[in-house]
């Protein structure tokens, strides 16, 4: 399958600060591609190059094969952006916004009312549509501006960080929404802090201190050696005393690290570790172990070993 | 095809905004009819009743023909006598007079016995109009008294007559002068600020982010915030035109038509100039100070306050790179002398020249790219 989006060593400069350095992958067409990394890494500069209102320092990238370089205006067409922050007029109603955008891209005075009143309908904002945008709630806003990106049925939707601050049932419905959106074939571009959303998408690209550190789909970043290097596992036990239980797990002889993760403890170990030399660490500070199985690494894990080992690698070096 | 459906867009978008916040519209409108009834009236060049001290140390009938002679021009307002030089030299330094008026002992003998009779002015030289006007009517005070000296047949033999004549502006009103000036100078502030408010406007709320990520027309979008101002920018002349002939009194001598379309002209100018200025600010405070330095020298140099011609000559060079210049110009030329465009033509073609020029610029700097 091809790629719909390709960006090719795309680089970014602010002044002597690269925020984006020689990224390269491909997006499918009609994936859900989750883009993660931590604040300040380069995800909202990546998608403003994408949508043509950044000039790449160098590298290219291309959309359905226009180059955002040469190309801005033909893609601009064609995509769909919710920035990070609210950016509609705060002055105008939820449907003045819409209708105002849907102007902008030239849609007929029949298409015009019908795609608003969807686009209202599938963002779950019509009750709302005589209210001026700036009024609204902040999950509104976010609905809003999801419904502006959508409204003149692109190919592609950039959203950055859509579910920054709504709801779990106002996430869920974007979230079913996203899907539908992609099962019509529409490719969209979403970045997220959230785990269990990059859980959710097809494909996912992590993006470290600018430089992309891995892209692919979820399972395959769970099996990838660097994350589950050969001669350690990844393992969850409970507790009666989860907190005395995790000191002492940090402390036993095989095990590299350990979190809590809910009421389980997450556990990354050398492979002799098993349940029994579990058991006996707990037992030593007299508390006992519950349960103990061996597990896939989650998205978290993944992220977590693969930013550690790019500072090891950068401390060493 | 693009093109039309952004300006489409965008002018319905602008007029909203204007209809949500009809506060800043009646404001902006307000203003300038403040502005034109304020300094209508308070620029006014020609110095009446000009506090005066005398001291009158001759008390005879000469020197009371003399103080009556000063009075009756109207320039003249006396606010105290006083006794001595000196105490007409404190008033002046106290501000309670700008004129002090000494006639010396021996004023009235002098005229009447051929010795010559002579009085002194001394005039406060720190408001310099109020100084020259104060000079000018003492001195042709003291050539009337001189003169009146003579008997009837002798003035008749003076060599020379003199019978200067002002067109245009007979009674010298600088209503007349200012009033004009002042509509060109009101259309600049209105309509740079507005424009330039406007496009800054989406820099600051952030909204210029998703709209720069829409296929938009660049022409489109610039004439489409241009022209609902243009809009309020014509209405607002023909205000203060209409406050003009009939609050003023200045008549239109020449077509009011051309005056009309000089007017759509300049105001085409004075929009580039605010998008201009919107290109460079990245938000209302920064558009606000450089619509502010590109104010005054449009202010102090255009010819508005100061004739051009008595302009050091860099600053009279300096004046043609003003709009304004030109078109205050064009406002005296078909208001006060009733000229037609063949007469104005020069002013006319640089002030076009320099509208399509700035439009030209800003829209070329108009970029579609955050920076
Ligand atoms: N216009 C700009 N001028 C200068 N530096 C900028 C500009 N825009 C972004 N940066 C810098 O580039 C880096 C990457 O910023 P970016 O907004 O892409 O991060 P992000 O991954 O989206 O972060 P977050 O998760 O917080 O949204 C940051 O260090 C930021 O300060
Ligand atoms: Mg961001």
């Amino acid at each position: 399958m091809s790629a719909i989006i390709q960006l090719e060593k795309l680089t970014r400069k602010f002044g002597s600060m690269t925020a984006v350095k020689d990224v390269s992958f491909g997006v499918e067409k009609g994936s859900i591609f989750g883009f993660l990394g931590p604040n300040g890494s380069g995800k909202s500069t990546v998608i403003r190059m994408l949508c043509g209102l950044l000039e790449p320092t160098s590298g290219d990238a291309w959309l359905d094969g226009a180059s955002v370089r040469e190309d801005s205006e033909r893609i601009k067409r064609n995509i769909g952006y919710m920035s990070q922050s609210f950016s509609l007029y705060r002055d105008l109603t939820v449907e003045e916004n819409l209708a105002f955008y849907g102007r902008i891209y030239g849609l007929g005075r029949e298409r015009l009312r019908k795609r608003v009143a969807e686009s209202m309908e599938m963002s779950g904002i019509a009750s709302k549509r005589k209210q001026l945008s700036g009024t609204l709630s902040g999950g509104w806003k976010q609905r809003l501006a999801l419904a502006c990106s959508m409204l003149h049925e692109p190919g592609i939707i950039f959203l950055d960080e859509p579910t920054a601050g709504i709801d779990p049932v106002a996430r869920r419905d974007l979230w079913e929404l996203l899907f539908r959106l992609s099962k019509d074939g529409v490719t969209l571009f979403v970045t997220t802090h959230y785990m269990d959303e990059a859980e959710r998408c097809t494909h996912i690209g992590y993006i470290f201190l600018s430089e992309l550190m891995v892209c692919g789909k979820p399972a395959e970043l769970k099996r990838l050696p660097e994350v589950t290097p050969a001669g350690t596992v990844w393992l969850e036990a409970t507790s009666d005393r989860i907190t005395q239980a995790l000191g002492l797990m940090k402390k036993a002889e095989g095990v590299l690290d350990a979190t809590i993760f809910g009421e389980s403890l997450h556990i990354r170990a050398a492979a002799e570790f098993g349940e029994r030399e579990a058991s006996l660490a707990l037992a030593a500070g007299g508390v006992s172990l519950e349960s103990f199985r061996v597990v896939k690494p989650s998205l978290e894990d993944v992220f977590v070993s693969l930013t550690r080992e790019r500072l090891n690698a950068r401390g060493a070096a | 095809m693009n093109f039309l459906t952004t300006f489409y867009a965008i002018f319905f978008k602008e007029a909203l905004h204007i209809k949500r916040d009809p506060v800043t519209l009646v404001v902006t409108i307000a203003i300038p009819i403040f502005q034109l009834i304020v300094f209508g009236y308070a620029i006014d060049m020609e110095v009446k009743n000009i506090p005066t001290a005398v001291c009158d140390a001759d008390k005879g009938s000469g020197s009371r023909e003399l103080i009556s002679a000063l009075v009756n021009t109207g320039y003249f307002d006396i606010k105290e006598s006083v006794a001595s030089e000196a105490d007409l030299r404190d008033a002046i330094v106290a501000g309670r007079a700008r004129v002090g008026i000494h006639i010396p002992p021996g004023f009235t003998a002098g005229g009447v016995n051929g010795r010559g009779a002579s009085f002194q002015a001394l005039v406060d030289g720190s408001d310099s109009s109020v100084a020259m006007q104060a000079v000018n009517v003492v001195n042709s005070v003291g050539l009337m008294q001189s003169v009146g000296k003579f008997g009837k047949a002798d003035i008749e033999k003076l060599p020379v007559d003199a019978r200067p004549r002002v067109l245009f502006n007979p009674d010298l009103k600088s209503a007349n002068f200012f009033v004009p000036g002042l509509v060109g100078l009101i259309m600049q502030i209105v309509t740079v600020f507005l424009t330039a408010f406007a496009v800054v406007r989406e820099k600051e709320n952030g909204t210029i982010e998703t709209l720069l990520a829409t296929p938009l027309s660049r022409g489109g979008l610039m004439l489409g915030k241009l022209l609902p101002y243009a809009f309020v920018g014509f209405f607002e002349i023909c205000v203060v035109l209409t406050l003009m002939r009939f609050v003023f009194g200045v008549r239109v001598n020449g077509d009011v038509g051309l005056l009309l379309l000089m007017c759509f002209v300049f105001l085409f100018t004075a929009l580039g100039l605010g998008l201009l200025i919107s290109t460079v600010a990245k938000n209302q405070a920064q558009a606000m100070q450089m619509a502010l330095l590109v104010m005054l020298p449009s202010v102090l140099l255009s010819g508005f306050v100061f004739p051009r011609e008595s302009m050091p000559a860099i600053i009279y060079y300096f004046s043609f790179l003003i709009p304004l210049t030109y078109f205050i110009e064009i406002l005296r030329g078909i208001i006060l002398r009733g000229a037609d465009l063949m007469s104005l033509w020069s002013q006319s073609l640089a002030l076009a020249v320099y509208g399509a020029a700035i439009l030209s610029v800003s829209a070329l700097r108009f970029s579609k790219k955050l920076s």
